[in-house]
């Protein structure tokens, strides 16, 4: 790359061409202020509308400010960041965005981790000069997302998950000047509209304009109801990431700890969603090896690929846009709700509880798993199989309210029956995991023959969407990975169109698979965190003594005392669902 | 034109129109009839004259007699007298406001004396649904020529020689942009119209497509030849519904001539033009938002470079460039570039369409060469001030502009002129106030334009624009402070810098024009809380002369708010605090003795 010459406050340098002023003089550690830039390098997203106006510096010969976020550097450029009028000219810009921003950031979800709130702190705003009438919009309560509108800044970084990353296209630009915000088409609620509740929108968004439904004081209740009976399933990719909360580095696994919490807030048993994953693999791989042998036999009723079914957004996401393709997925349930149906009929009489007692709750790097909780096929009688989902952030917060801090806990284990897991249970947190993990019992099952290896170095990595072929004792079977629903998007339209070569695939809602979730603590632009998770999710795979689901005792006792085997009857109506045509569902109200 | 013995002239444009134009023409047509005559008379609709204050116009030709605010009862009696008796109706004529003489020739009045109308040359001369007319007019000559006789190069080299700059308001010269649309490599590009005209009072981009929709056409062909284009937009606002329809006509009829369409002249060259309809949005005039319109996108631009000669409609090199540039480039291709440079001054050759406006006696659209003076242009062509009112200002460019004063007068109008005293030309609305005006109230009213027409896309734009109004709004209320004042220019100044478009980065124009140029008035507003024009209601102060007044009572009685009290055949007094300034105690009063501060 050719380098050109510039100098920015001063200071001569060589930078590449093609790069803009921002990241030059990021890269020389100066700090320029930004809201609505998002760089998420390691996703490959780059948000940078030049809206906020923020980032602007001077650049001698031109007239106006320029904004260094979306401004090239080119020979002999001058760059000043810190003159009196360009401090001048953020902080009227800032004081403008505070005037049109409701003050109620002492009571805001996003009270503390708010990038508005520590941009205004770092800009020394003490007094707004600016004020006037402020835009108003109603509130937009979802099952998973509350959208509060006051507080938008126009920042359009939701939009760009909404629409380039997870190609769903519900959030855009709506009305002009200064009523202008970013809603659903016709400014209907998320819930009329596509969405699938997958919360990346939630997740990138500087401000508390976009947050989840928050369901811990639901929790608190039902812990201090004496009639209940209250357990806890932890999903895997939460104790790679709760330890953010309190302080600690991106990557620490705090599963110990995290039980101990859990048990001191009063939850009567504290159990492993991994052990449902285990589950899962016995039912979707058994599901898989089915399909693979009759379509090896010629079957022509038989479609292939087989699509994993454990993420709800991605669920959400192909009943809205291909319902065409509804009997592809799998049929299994995902891991909580698998969870919660084996917790309210299998642990319910094993230890002696009523259903309509037994609270089931699920810790969550997900927004949407609090949608699917409370679709009406996962319930009985009304009565949910998983009555509340928290996500990582509200766990951080009972944590937070009740105990104190989490460094401090003694490490704990999870109880049995449902938190014995194995390594396969835990990978299920990283794109690429769940496959892996289907692989590594698919393949004992159908060959008979131990693995060589556990680790599938070729099924891991970041790539948006990657392909292997594993062979399975001469059978070689081809793999496809997504994450992000754009990637997801790209594999079905390949199918439809029948280019498919694949035999199964995976796919995850979020870009980085669950431990990038919309329920995960605030990464604030900074993917190398979610890189981090996923070492941590692999680090705790290879400490397990079992690393197969098929060889978790628990499991194994499981179908021996309760379902049968894999795919029987009974298993079948606890474990296995169906799909439904939502492309008519979502109508625009005259 | 050939078999007529006379050809009657009606103004079928916009304004005209509304005036009951088409009336006329019908009258025209029935009356020509019953008297046998239609075989030797043609009546013919055009486009609009420009003398829009004086219409609807009738001009016959080749008498060449302009008569003017014609109605539809009057033409029984033009066919009657003009026509069969060859007598001028002088009460149809124009009047010399200085010698109270009538002038029957356009070319004598003020109105018409200094105006050079090249892209206007069409428009009131010939049918603009008729495209023999407009070829008789030498349309399509230089397409002609280009194709024929000169390479591609050759043609941008002309353009870039006759120094012609956008018309849209930039300013930009058109043979460079058109230059480097050339010089990106693509296998598909664009030539896009803008004619998404916006500025509040500009109607110059609708009258040329209302009046001379093929020099338009013309013009974009040329582009796309010499750009290696084959495919032509036109981004309209569907408010224009004439334009769209005549514009829909001339491409059909160009198509049907083989001057668009596939292997134009048997040159090989393609070039098709389609139209797109805007929903009016004013940003949308900026090329990056108006591109992303046209492809379905949200209405709001982004950041230059890419410069849309590089990517620009569906990502392909694109070139944009407003009506009345277009309209002036197949007369410099057919006239040479040494003629249009010749015209105006160094730096803006050619000529520019103003859209007269306001206090002005002759409200109309002009064309004169660049380098004139603004007091040419209000004074002489325009008439000057209504009413015999004092001339105080005037605001070029639009919303986008400053206005200019008494002292700018004998400014020659130009691109860098206007900028230098700190306006600009804009798309070319000129808008003249006199003393009833308050400048105060004058840049809220432009402040309420572009928080309208803000796409919210930026925040200096989305909230400063709305902040700024608000600031002004509390100054014409009379609750202005000394420390607004400052806020309103560092506020303005901000916006400016830091905008992303042309529409924020220039909004705040009317603010810091007026108040540089009309300082004492904001502190008036402030410190007295006085408007000195009488126009922000909430500064008035109804007082009651104590000798005048002779306790009739009748003012305490109409008074809707109780605020006058006085005994009876005593003076009376009125509450300034509870007087809401309805003005119905002053109609009332029939002893003069209220009065306004």
């Amino acid at each position: 790359m050719a380098k050109v010459n510039i100098s920015i406050d001063g200071r001569p340098l060589q930078v590449e061409a093609g790069t803009t002023v921002l990241k030059a003089a990021r890269d020389q550690g100066i700090t320029i202020p930004t809201l609505c830039y998002m760089q998420l390098e390691d996703l490959c997203i780059e948000h940078n509308p030049g809206g906020c106006r923020l980032c602007t510096v001077e650049v001698e010969g031109r007239n106006n400010l320029a904004p260094s976020c979306v401004t090239k550097v080119w020979e002999g450029m001058s760059i000043k960041t810190h003159t009196p009028r360009v401090i001048n000219a953020r902080k009227t810009v800032m004081e403008l965005i505070l005037s049109d921003h409701p003050f109620d950031c002492l009571v805001c979800a996003k009270n503390g981790t708010c990038d508005l709130q520590k941009m205004a702190q770092d800009l020394g705003i003490r007094e707004i000069h600016y004020k006037g009438e402020q835009s108003t919009y109603k509130e937009d309560y979802s099952p998973s997302i509350i959208r509060d509108m006051d507080k938008c800044i126009m920042c359009r970084r939701c939009e760009t998950m909404c629409n380039d990353v997870q190609t769903c296209g519900v959030l855009s630009g709506i009305y002009r000047g200064f009523d202008a915000v970013v809603a659903p088409a016709y400014e209907q609620d998320l819930e009329k509209s596509p969405c699938t509740y997958c919360g990346q929108c939630v997740a990138v968004c500087p401000t508390g304009a976009l947050t989840e439904v928050d369901h811990t004081n639901k929790v608190v209740r039902a812990l201090a109801d004496p009639k209940k009976t209250v357990v806890v399933q932890t999903a895997p990719a939460v104790r790679a990431a709760l330890g953010e909360e309190f302080g600690m580095e991106p990557g620490t696994l705090v599963t110990g700890k995290m039980v101990s919490a859990l048990r001191r807030l009063g939850f009567d048993q504290v159990f492993d969603t991994d052990f449902a994953a285990d589950l899962t693999i016995m039912e979707e791989g058994t599901e898989l090896l089915g399909r693979l042998t009759k379509f090896l036999k010629d079957d022509k009723s038989v479609k292939l690929p087989i699509l994993t079914s454990c993420c709800p957004a991605w669920v959400q996401f192909f009943e809205h846009n291909f319902p065409e393709m509804k009997d592809i997925p799998s049929t299994a349930k995902s891991p909580q709700q698998m969870f919660g149906a084996i917790a309210k009929t299998y642990l319910a009489d094993k230890i002696q509880v009523k259903r309509e007692n037994l609270v089931v709750v699920s810790v969550m790097p997900c927004l949407s798993k609090k949608y699917e909780a409370q679709r009406d096929e996962f319930k009985v009688d009304g009565n949910p199989d998983v009555d509340y989902s928290i996500s990582t952030r509200e766990l951080a917060h009972l944590i937070k309210q009740s105990i104190g801090d989490l460094k401090n806990l003694p490490d704990e284990d999870f109880d049995r029956p449902m938190g014995e897991s194995t390594g396969a249970g835990v990978i299920f947190g990283v794109t690429g995991g769940v496959i892996e993990a289907a692989v590594r019992t698919a393949y004992e099952i159908h060959t008979g023959k131990d693995l060589p290896k556990v680790d599938f170095d070729e099924l891991r990595g970041f790539d948006g969407v990657r392909s292997a072929t594993i062979d399975f004792d001469g059978l070689p079977i081809n793999i496809g990975i997504a994450h992000g629903l754009g990637n997801a998007r790209k594999l079905l339209e390949e199918i439809k169109r029948g280019e498919s070569h694949y035999h199964a695939i995976e796919i995850m809602a979020c870009p980085g698979g669950c431990i990038g979730g919309g329920g995960q603590p605030l990464h604030h632009g900074d993917s190398s965190i979610i890189k981090k998770r996923a070492e941590a999710i692999y680090k705790e795979d290879k400490g397990k003594a079992i690393r197969k689901s098929h060889m978790n005792p628990e499991i194994i006792k499981l179908y021996e005392d309760f379902l049968g085997e894999p795919m029987s009857e009974k298993a079948h109506h606890l474990l296995h669902t169906s799909y439904f045509d939502k492309k008519k569902s979502t109508f625009i109200e005259s | 034109m050939a078999n007529y013995k006379m050809h009657i002239l009606v103004c079928g444009g916009t304004g005209c129109r509304a005036s009951q134009s088409e009336m006329i023409l019908d009258n025209l047509k029935t009356e020509l009839e019953t008297k046998g005559l239609s075989d030797e008379i043609q009546v013919i609709q055009t486009g609009c004259f420009g003398f829009c204050e004086k219409g609807p116009i009738v001009k016959i030709m080749p008498d060449n007699t302009f008569y003017v605010e014609v109605t539809p009862e009057d033409v029984k009696e033009i066919i009657d007298e003009h026509i069969i008796k060859g007598r001028k109706v002088n009460r149809l004529l124009y009047t010399d406001p200085d010698n109270q003489e009538h002038i029957a020739d356009s070319k004598h009045m003020g109105f018409y004396k200094k105006q050079l109308r090249i892209a206007l040359r069409n428009c009131g001369f010939i049918d603009p649904e008729n495209i023999d007319e407009a070829i008789a007019k030498d349309a399509y000559q230089a397409l002609g020529k280009a194709l024929t006789e000169m390479s591609p190069d050759q043609v941008i080299a002309v353009m870039k020689d006759s120094g012609l700059r956008g018309r849209g308001g930039g300013g930009f010269p058109a043979g460079l942009k058109w230059e480097f649309a050339a010089k990106n490599a693509s296998d598909q590009k664009y030539v896009v119209c803008n004619a998404d005209e916006g500025d509040p009072g500009a109607f110059m981009d609708r009258s040329i497509l209302e009046g001379d929709p093929h020099s338009v056409l013309e013009a974009m062909a040329l582009c796309g030849y010499s750009t290696g284009a084959n495919k032509g937009l036109i981004y309209i606002r569907a408010e224009y519904p004439l334009a769209i329809e005549r514009l829909k006509i001339a491409i059909k009829q160009a198509e049907d001539y083989g001057f668009l369409g596939k292997d134009i002249l048997s040159s090989g060259f393609d070039f098709e033009i389609e139209l797109r309809y805007g929903a009016g949005a004013f940003v949308c005039g900026e090329e990056t938002a108006l591109i992303h319109s046209m492809e379905g996108e949200r209405g709001e631009p982004t950041v230059k470079p890419p410069f849309p000669a590089e990517s620009g409609y569906l990502n392909k090199p694109t070139n944009v460039n407003n009506v009345e540039t277009f309209a002036n480039v197949p007369v410099i291709l057919l006239k040479g570039a040494k003629w249009y440079k010749s015209i105006g001054t160094e730096k803006s050759s050619g000529t520019k369409v103003f859209a007269l406006a306001g206090k002005i006696n002759n409200v109309g659209l002009i064309e004169v060469p660049m380098g004139t003076t603004l007091r040419e242009v209000i004074f002489e062509i325009g008439g000057g001030i209504k009413d015999g009112k004092k001339f105080k200002a005037v605001q070029t460019g639009g919303p986008s502009g400053g206005c200019l004063t008494e002292k700018h007068l004998d400014t020659h109008i130009d691109f860098d002129n206007l900028i230098e005293v700190g306006s600009m030309m804009g798309s070319g609305g000129m808008i003249v106030m006199d003393e009833d005006d308050c400048m105060v109230s004058m840049a809220k009213f432009y402040l309420e334009f572009t928080v309208e027409e803000s796409c919210g896309k930026c925040s200096p734009c989305r909230i400063g624009n709305k902040r700024l109004h608000e600031l002004l709004t509390k100054i014409t209320d009379g609750k202005g402070t000394m420390e607004d004042l400052d806020l309103l220019r560092n506020l303005s100044e901000v916006i400016k810098d830091t905008s992303l478009c042309g529409l924020g980065q220039t909004s705040p124009n009317p603010v810091l024009s007026t108040m540089s140029n009309f300082w004492d008035e904001y502190i008036e507003h402030v410190t007295d809380k006085k408007c000195r024009a009488g126009q922000c209601a909430a500064l008035k102060q109804y007082i009651i002369d104590e000798e005048a007044c002779v306790g009739c009572t009748a003012c305490a009685r109409v008074c809707p708010v109780n605020a006058i009290s006085g005994e009876r055949k005593m003076p009376h007094e009125i509450n300034q605090d509870i007087c809401i300034k309805c003005n119905a105690c002053y109609e009332k009063c029939k002893f003069n003795a209220i009065s306004i501060n």
